[in-house]
């Protein structure tokens, strides 16, 4: 069982991600360079959280470029599991791995803080640990969070249980309230139709061990290994 | 030769930056500003003579990495 870790320049969780594999999870992990073709035998893919070539032009827009990303595309294609978090979810966006686009948070600023948020499909790799409809709390720190899709195309996401995680209070209401950045319908997390890629705002690989005070995110992760280990 | 390309959000489409603007406007004694829509401009020189190429050149490269056209609207000129 391993983990590959897309590194891009400017990257900043791909330690984290690998920490959680390997230290919390004892899995394998790998640290996949950008300009690398080869996924090293990976079993699952993560895109990390940060700030791939500084968000120059649009976050996200500039990595979907990077030669790793072909590989990654085919990977996903043939149905290996892909985990986008933060920076990671929106180069899956500029890709057209996932549907949509994120715009400047409605605030104009960036949002650094515990968000919670309802896990609405169980059905993912990454998800299979969450009982649905629970709540989930995970910090979140992004600047474009803001998701939007056309109209049809977030209906879509609806019908085809493809929302994974919707923003919501404490007691599970999706509220305007709740939602940090304005995303369209509170999205927090979206899978493709197959299920195998998902893309999130919210950061599980910083919260998964109670040394920092929170370990909800573990399960996304321990999900993965569970749903590798069931094929 | 120089383009031109601009790259705007879509209408229709939430544009929290332009709306900010708007906001900061009003404050400053612009009362007449009723709304604002920000985007980006690109002077991109390429080389060559035939316009028409140019133009078409650039609208390429809008639609592959300018603009996010799920958000975004762009229009082209070529300047000289």
């Amino acid at each position: 069982m391993k983990f590959g870790i897309v590194v891009f320049p400017g990257s900043n969780c791909d330690h984290d991600c690998h920490h959680v594999a390997t230290e919390l999870l004892g899995c394998e992990a790998d640290y996949i360079w950008h300009h690398d073709r080869d996924l090293k035998g990976s079993d699952v893919v993560i895109l990390p959280g940060g700030f791939a070539y500084g968000d120059y032009l649009r976050a996200g827009a500039l990595a979907r470029f990077s030669p790793v990303m072909e590989s990654v595309a085919a990977f996903a294609k043939s149905g290996g599991p892909v985990l986008g978090i933060c920076n990671g979810f929106q180069v899956l966006l500029e890709a057209g791995l996932l549907p949509g686009a994120m715009q400047i948070n409605r605030g104009l600023r960036y949002v650094c803080r515990d968000i919670h948020m309802k896990v609405e499909n169980d059905a993912t790799p990454f998800t299979s640990l969450y009982p649905k409809g629970s709540v989930v709390t995970m910090p979140v720190g992004h600047m474009e969070g803001n998701y939007t899709a056309p109209p049809h195309v977030l209906d879509a996401l609806e019908r085809e249980g493809r929302v994974v995680f919707r923003y919501c209070d404490l007691q599970g209401n999706v509220t305007d309230a709740a939602n940090p950045n304005g995303a369209a319908r509170n999205i927090a997390g979206i899978a493709n139709r197959e299920g195998n890629v998902v893309g999130l705002m919210p950061h599980p690989d910083r919260c998964a061990e109670p040394l920092v005070g929170n370990d909800a995110g573990r399960k996304m992760f321990e999900s993965a290994v569970a749903a590798l280990a069931a094929r | 030769m120089k383009v031109e390309v601009r790259v705007y959000p879509r209408e229709g489409v939430l544009d929290p930056q332009g709306k900010a603007i708007a906001a900061a406007l009003g404050r400053l004694g612009h009362a007449s500003v009723q709304d604002v829509r920000a985007g980006k401009v690109f002077f991109i020189e390429v080389a060559g003579r035939d316009a028409k190429a140019a133009e078409a050149d650039a609208r390429k490269m809008a639609e592959e990495l300018l603009a996010n056209t799920v958000i975004e609207g762009y229009d082209v000129k070529v300047v000289s």
